[in-house]
């Protein structure tokens, strides 16, 4: 279990879940990415940059 | 990291080869030898890190794909529209204007609508469909307060009308794998903007279109952007850190494996 850095609410995650993933906070819809698993902790997502893309 | 990279990483090869992340925002130069990497595939989302980081991986004797070349051509689309145009491959009209009265008058010989891209960009992002010279105007005199080089030169291209579609061709090396239609309503048919995605069977032209293209560019793995037009198809752009994952169960290619193993065959 963690913490949303942006609401505080609890956030549990499915298996297989890996170090860096983008999720979404279910409470407030914040992009996080996972930064560990054991601690779970997370970090909001980067913002997109301008050149991000495929 | 993206669901791509995650469907990357869940590939299982058994103990025949071993698949990591390694974190471009944690490397320094010279401190560390991956040593135990044998081939970088490249992920990085951002393009000016990923050119810089396969600059570097390249400068220690690593195998990238696809490599710096590659990435530095189709991540700028005024570099694909040269390559294009130099190899005779079909592509829609395009001029490229050095400063913003030059590309007041690259509009004007586009002539209306036409669109405008930054040369550097993806998902659709700030392309802009100008549909008489008041809006041309505007966009321009907005660009010039826009801070960096990427609104500084500028990528006009004709505005071609679409069946509601255009087409995402998936190329290892010359062979086409799979395609989607991305089907919307609105001129920008990026499934990242709300496009939907269907199945695209690879017809002939497809193939050899996408071939030809692969061939100019050098061996790697393409999602070539193509457009149905009154006189055949025609490249709008090329990718080369492709996002697969809504064309996997809809074409039943499994696009990551097929990746993978195109990588691990490179070693």
């Amino acid at each position: 279990m963690g913490e949303c850095p942006v609401c505080g609410s609890e956030i549990e995650l499915e298996d297989g879940v890996r170090e860096n993933e983008i999720i979404d906070c279910e409470t407030c819809g914040a992009e996080l990415e996972v930064i560990t698993l054991n601690p779970l902790t997370f970090e909001e997502a980067p913002e997109e940059q301008e050149d991000w893309g495929e | 990291m993206r669901k791509e990279e995650k469907m990357l990483l869940d590939c299982d090869f058994d103990n025949e080869a071993k698949i990591v992340h390694v974190d471009t925002r944690k490397i320094i130069s010279g401190k560390k030898e991956y040593s135990d990497i044998d081939i970088i595939l490249d992920r990085e989302v951002s393009h000016t890190l990923s050119l810089y980081a396969l600059k570097y991986f390249e400068s220690i004797n690593k195998k990238t794909i696809n490599n710096y070349k590659i990435a530095s051509i189709c991540g700028d689309k005024i570099y694909t529209s040269l390559l294009l145009k130099k190899n005779n491959i079909a592509n829609l009209k395009t001029l490229i204007a050095f400063s913003a009265q030059s590309a007041r008058d690259a509009i004007t010989e586009i002539g209306f609508p036409c669109v405008i891209k930054p040369p550097v960009g993806s998902w659709g992002r700030m392309i802009a469909k100008i549909n008489d010279m008041d809006a041309a105007e505007a966009i321009l005199e907005h660009k010039s307060f826009i801070p960096g080089n990427n609104h500084s030169i500028f990528y006009i291209q004709e505005y071609v009308e679409k069946p509601g579609r255009d087409i995402r061709a998936f190329a290892i090396e010359e062979t086409t794998i799979c395609a989607i239609y991305r089907n919307s309503d609105h001129w920008i048919t990026n499934t990242s903007r709300g496009g939907n995605a269907t199945n695209c069977q690879v017809t002939g032209e497809i193939q050899d279109l996408c071939s030809k293209a692969s061939n100019a560019i050098g061996k790697g793995l393409l999602a070539i952007d193509l457009i149905e037009t009154d006189d055949g198809l025609k490249i709008v752009e090329l990718n080369h850190k492709m996002e697969f994952r809504n064309s996997i169960d809809i074409t039943g290619v499994n696009i990551p494996r097929l990746t993978l193993e195109y990588a691990l065959g490179q070693s």
